[in-house]
């Protein structure tokens, strides 16, 4: 490069921009979540306003438990049947490993409008009807093959002697599997599980088609609020401001903790 | 009874019980509705119905061209952004990439929501007053900001992987900045190009959310259509959706079939 400096800035700059960009819409909500009206545009006057309608309002925190409980439900359900078959597959036969892998794949590439027609005709087709069940599983069958894709690497690196060894030393192969094995895997079952977690939060798609009647979620309150307006629904949309400045708190917290977890680990180690 | 001997293969059954039941069993049922009418005998006139109808086939065609638009859009804020991050020397570059995977955890929702209320705000100046009617161009902002990042994170991952000793013997043997991307970096991050393209191409052809949400329910899309066929008519609905399926399909096998080391998701930074 003619000019280092020149180049570097404008590298900065334009990274800085697009950044910029991203999280504007955020940081304008976060701000105007803290003021008196519900207008954007002028700030009027601190309060806390748009918070306590959130938090006293029982229809609203009944939709964001519904999203949190299902989230975790969908989520270890996955995590455990995911883990399982990334395991199973692992040991069999390779047609029937690749054959496997690839129905897994399809949830992953097809469009998730698919995926969710595709269930909600079938469960009305067979009589299963729309109830907490059928949209469990649709939440299932959409985490499931990203815990077996994140499970499957951690396999692939793990020492296969040990097991063996594990065996000539008398443990039985259960035994083995859960105390040799899995120890190793465990990392990405646990990104298997966070990524099962964070779809399942992020969905409206499969929740509309397979949900019962009348359960919200997140998704689907804040989109049926919106496309209604403020006269149609229980909370002012204003109240939404918060509930996005909360989750985004609460994200870039946990993306704090966890890299500093992950650094005192890494000089534990040393 | 005895039990059978405890085997590691069958840990498998669960799930691929549950991908017949929930994955296998479903595709059939919709292959099933596509080609039968609502007596439930076999016929091709959904089939027919679909392909010669023009307002479905102007749909198909509008939903294509807004996809490619946000696709191209989105390559070309993500590359140069990914290539940036791949070749920096910042030890702190982590953190960079962090910031752009970190929106993508909020629910998705609510960030169509936020880019609503700026838009809203931006259309009551007078200078940006057009804004207010500007459905398609709203849409396609509104997916360009959603989808960004699983553009970013595959070009990022496979551009990391490009080893730089081949920039060296690019420049040693005499070729230029511009030689150099087109003859190593550009087909070396094709892997990455292709994942990102098909990460983004799918969902903005089928996310209704965003264009209901930004283009006042005025910008129709496939994942609408289906929606819409969902209340009505499932025989016409399992036919768009085997459309779909089948342009799916063919867009991976062209793509070289989906690479699960790119974590789109980015959990495994």
């Amino acid at each position: 490069m003619k000019h280092p400096i020149l180049s570097k800035c404008l590298k900065a700059g334009f990274v800085g921009l697009v950044l910029l960009l991203l999280y504007l819409p955020i940081l304008l909500l976060a701000v105007y979540s803290f003021d008196k009206t519900d207008m954007i545009g002028r700030f009027q006057g601190f309060s806390f306003k748009h918070y306590a309608d959130l938090f006293t309002n029982s229809k609203v925190l009944g939709m964001i438990g519904n999203t949190f409980l299902l989230a975790f439900i969908a989520a270890t359900l996955s995590t455990v049947l995911g883990t399982m078959g990334a395991l199973g597959m692992f040991y069999c036969k390779k047609r029937t490993k690749t054959a496997i892998h690839a129905v897994s794949q399809i949830p992953v590439i097809n469009a998730e409008i698919v995926t969710a027609l595709a269930l909600a005709v079938t469960f009305v087709a067979v009589g299963l009807g729309k109830s907490y069940f059928t949209l469990l599983i649709g939440h299932m069958v959409i985490c499931t093959p990203f815990v077996v894709l994140s499970v499957m690497p951690k396999l692939k690196q793990m020492d296969n002697s040990l097991y063996e060894a594990a065996l000539d030393l008398g443990a039985s192969p259960f035994k083995a599997l859960m105390q040799v094995v899995l120890p190793q895997i465990i990392p990405g079952v646990i990104s298997g599980f966070m990524l099962a977690v964070t779809l399942s939060l992020d969905d409206y798609i499969v929740t509309v088609y397979t949900r019962p009647a009348g359960f919200e979620t997140i998704s689907t309150y804040v989109f049926n609020a919106t496309m209604k307006g403020n006269a149609h629904t229980a909370v002012t949309l204003s109240s939404f401001w918060a509930l996005t400045t909360i989750i985004f708190v609460v994200i870039v917290l946990f993306v704090l903790i966890s890299n500093l977890a992950g650094r005192k680990k890494k000089e534990a180690d040393k | 009874m005895k039990l059978p001997r405890f085997s590691r293969k069958t840990l498998c059954i669960p799930y691929a019980v549950f991908l017949v039941f929930f994955v296998i069993i479903p595709m059939c049922v919709i292959l099933f509705y596509a080609f039968t009418d609502r007596q439930m005998h076999f016929s091709f006139s959904n089939f027919l119905r679909f392909f010669s109808d023009p307002t479905k086939l102007s749909t198909i065609v509008y939903s294509i061209v807004i996809a490619l638009i946000t696709t191209v859009i989105c390559l070309v804020i993500a590359y140069p952004v990914a290539l940036i991050l791949a070749r920096s020397k910042l030890k702190k570059k982590f953190v960079i990439l962090m910031l752009f995977v970190l929106p993508m955890w909020i629910n998705f929702v609510l960030r169509v929501n936020a880019l609503r209320e700026l838009f809203n705000l931006l259309s009551q100046s007078e200078a940006l007053s057009w804004l207010e009617n500007a459905n398609i161009f709203k849409t396609i902002v509104g997916m360009v900001y959603d989808f960004l990042p699983f553009m970013i994170l595959p070009l990022y991952t496979t551009m990391l992987k490009i080893d730089t000793s081949l920039y060296e013997a690019s420049a040693d043997l005499g070729g230029n900045a511009f030689t150099t991307f087109f003859r190593i970096t550009l087909p070396l991050s094709m892997p990455g190009i292709m994942s990102g393209v098909t990460m983004v191409f799918l969902p903005s052809m089928t996310n209704y959310v965003v264009s209901d949400m930004l283009g006042n329910a005025k910008v129709t899309i496939i994942g609408k259509f289906i929606y819409e066929y969902f209340g009505s008519d499932w025989h016409m609905g399992s036919m768009v959706a085997l459309v779909l399926l089948i342009v799916v399909f063919v867009s991976t096998l062209l793509s070289g079939g989906f690479k699960s080391e790119e974590n789109v998701r980015g959990t495994n930074l």
